[in-house]
């Protein structure tokens, strides 16, 4: 849920951050934060365990621009990735306006991948939101790896498109990001499908990080519009 | 009950005022410095009495993290919330109060009062504002679609900033 200030004339928006543990989430946020201005940026809030394992949540406040006179503010969120912190989890995804779900690329790391992608739905659908109408994008990250599953793998298992019953948008839309590849497509078998908007990343050394985040954030803007 | 913090509102410069109204009144009574609105989604809402010199936005953040929390602890322990939370400090202290389980009212308090007289004025004024709450939610959906997109039309633009 945005918040529109006419007083101050801002949009706040609020990003979260997904994913399971070690994925790279809270890399994200401090590479984000390492990378824009000072003046365009809040403090980074840690919660975070002594071994900067994240315990409820990391917060970074930044401003992306202006439209229509209005400042764009976004609120990034991470989450705390391990399994028995769902009950934190849960509460970070009140009001979101769009998800990143940072993915491990590693092979063994897939297990894990799906489970985060199962509790993220279960999580939304308690709260009534429909992860499939929302802003929301997926991040491969650790890409450098050399146990990083390949690309066609990570897509079959993490984003194998849901169903678009609506016949207004069963239409062959090009993924942007992508050449050759679409975001909504008819497979063999007659049936439309959509799938989210994804990022390969190194979010340690900050690839992909910003196309990210600004994935998002158009996504987030636009479904405002 | 109502769902916590769920679904689009909005409120005019009529409820604003009295909000601040209604705040600036307790903030005299309880000799409290500064009082603070936050949506439970951790958006700050207002701010009324002395201008915090820490960073509201993580203020806020903070606080709605903080009462969310509390109310997964109600909820073990077999409570259906805790409606208010004292936080003691040496010199500066704050105590938060749930209004009609939508936004908190967050009161920064120091030495010059004391805990039973924020405590005592801060109930007359949550009844208060859940009244004016209660009043803007039920205008909730109605009030929200009566502007339909701010940025309607503003495609364009949104595509400009991502160049």
């Amino acid at each position: 849920m945005s918040m529109i200030n006419y007083a101050s004339r801002e949009i706040n928006c609020k990003i979260v951050y997904y994913g399971p543990g070690l994925g790279g989430k809270t890399t994200n946020l401090e590479h984000v934060y390492g990378k824009v201005k000072p003046d365009t940026r809040g403090k980074l809030i840690s919660l975070a365990t002594e071994t900067e394992r994240t315990l409820f949540f990391d917060f970074l406040p930044v401003d992306l621009g202006t439209i229509r006179g209005f400042k764009t503010r976004f609120h990034l969120y991470t989450v705390p990735g391990q399994v028995y912190y769902n009950a934190s989890r849960k509460l970070i995804l009140k009001g979101v306006d769009g998800i990143v779900f940072v993915a491990d690329s590693q092979l063994e790391r897939m297990e894990a991948n799906q489970e985060a992608m199962q509790n993220l739905y279960d999580n939304m659908a308690e709260y009534g939101y429909d992860l499939t109408k929302m802003p929301f994008v997926i991040q491969y990250n650790k890409r450098d790896l050399p146990n990083a599953a390949p690309l066609k793998e990570l897509q079959a298992a993490m984003n194998p498109g849901w169903e678009v019953a609506d016949p207004a948008k069963q239409r062959v839309t090009p993924d942007p990001f992508h050449a050759g590849e679409n975001l909504i497509e008819q497979l063999p078998g007659g049936e439309w499908i959509e799938r989210a908007t994804y990022f390969e990343a190194v979010a340690v050394t900050g690839d992909g990080v910003f196309e990210t985040l600004r994935a998002v954030s158009k996504l987030v803007l636009k479904s405002l519009a | 009950m109502a769902p916590v913090g769920s679904a689009s509102w909005s409120f005019t410069e009529e409820d604003f005022n009295s909000i601040t109204s209604l705040l600036q009144k307790f903030l005299y009574e309880s000799n409290a410095r500064c009082s603070l609105l936050v949506d439970r989604t951790g958006q700050l809402v207002a701010t009324v009495g002395e201008q915090p010199t820490f960073d509201p936005t993580a203020f806020a953040t903070l606080t709605a993290a903080d009462f969310s929390a509390n109310d997964q602890l109600a909820r073990l322990i077999g409570e259906s919330d805790f409606n208010s939370l004292f936080h003691q400090g040496e010199k500066e202290s704050m105590y938060l109060a749930d209004i009609s389980r939508r936004v908190i009212l967050c009161v920064l308090f120091d030495n010059r009062t004391t805990l039973g007289l924020v405590r005592l004025k801060m109930k007359g004024v949550v009844d208060d504002l859940s009244k004016v709450f209660d009043l803007v939610f039920s205008r909730g959906a109605a009030g929200a679609t009566s502007q339909p997109g701010l940025l309607a039309g503003a495609d364009d633009e949104i595509d400009k900033l991502f160049q």
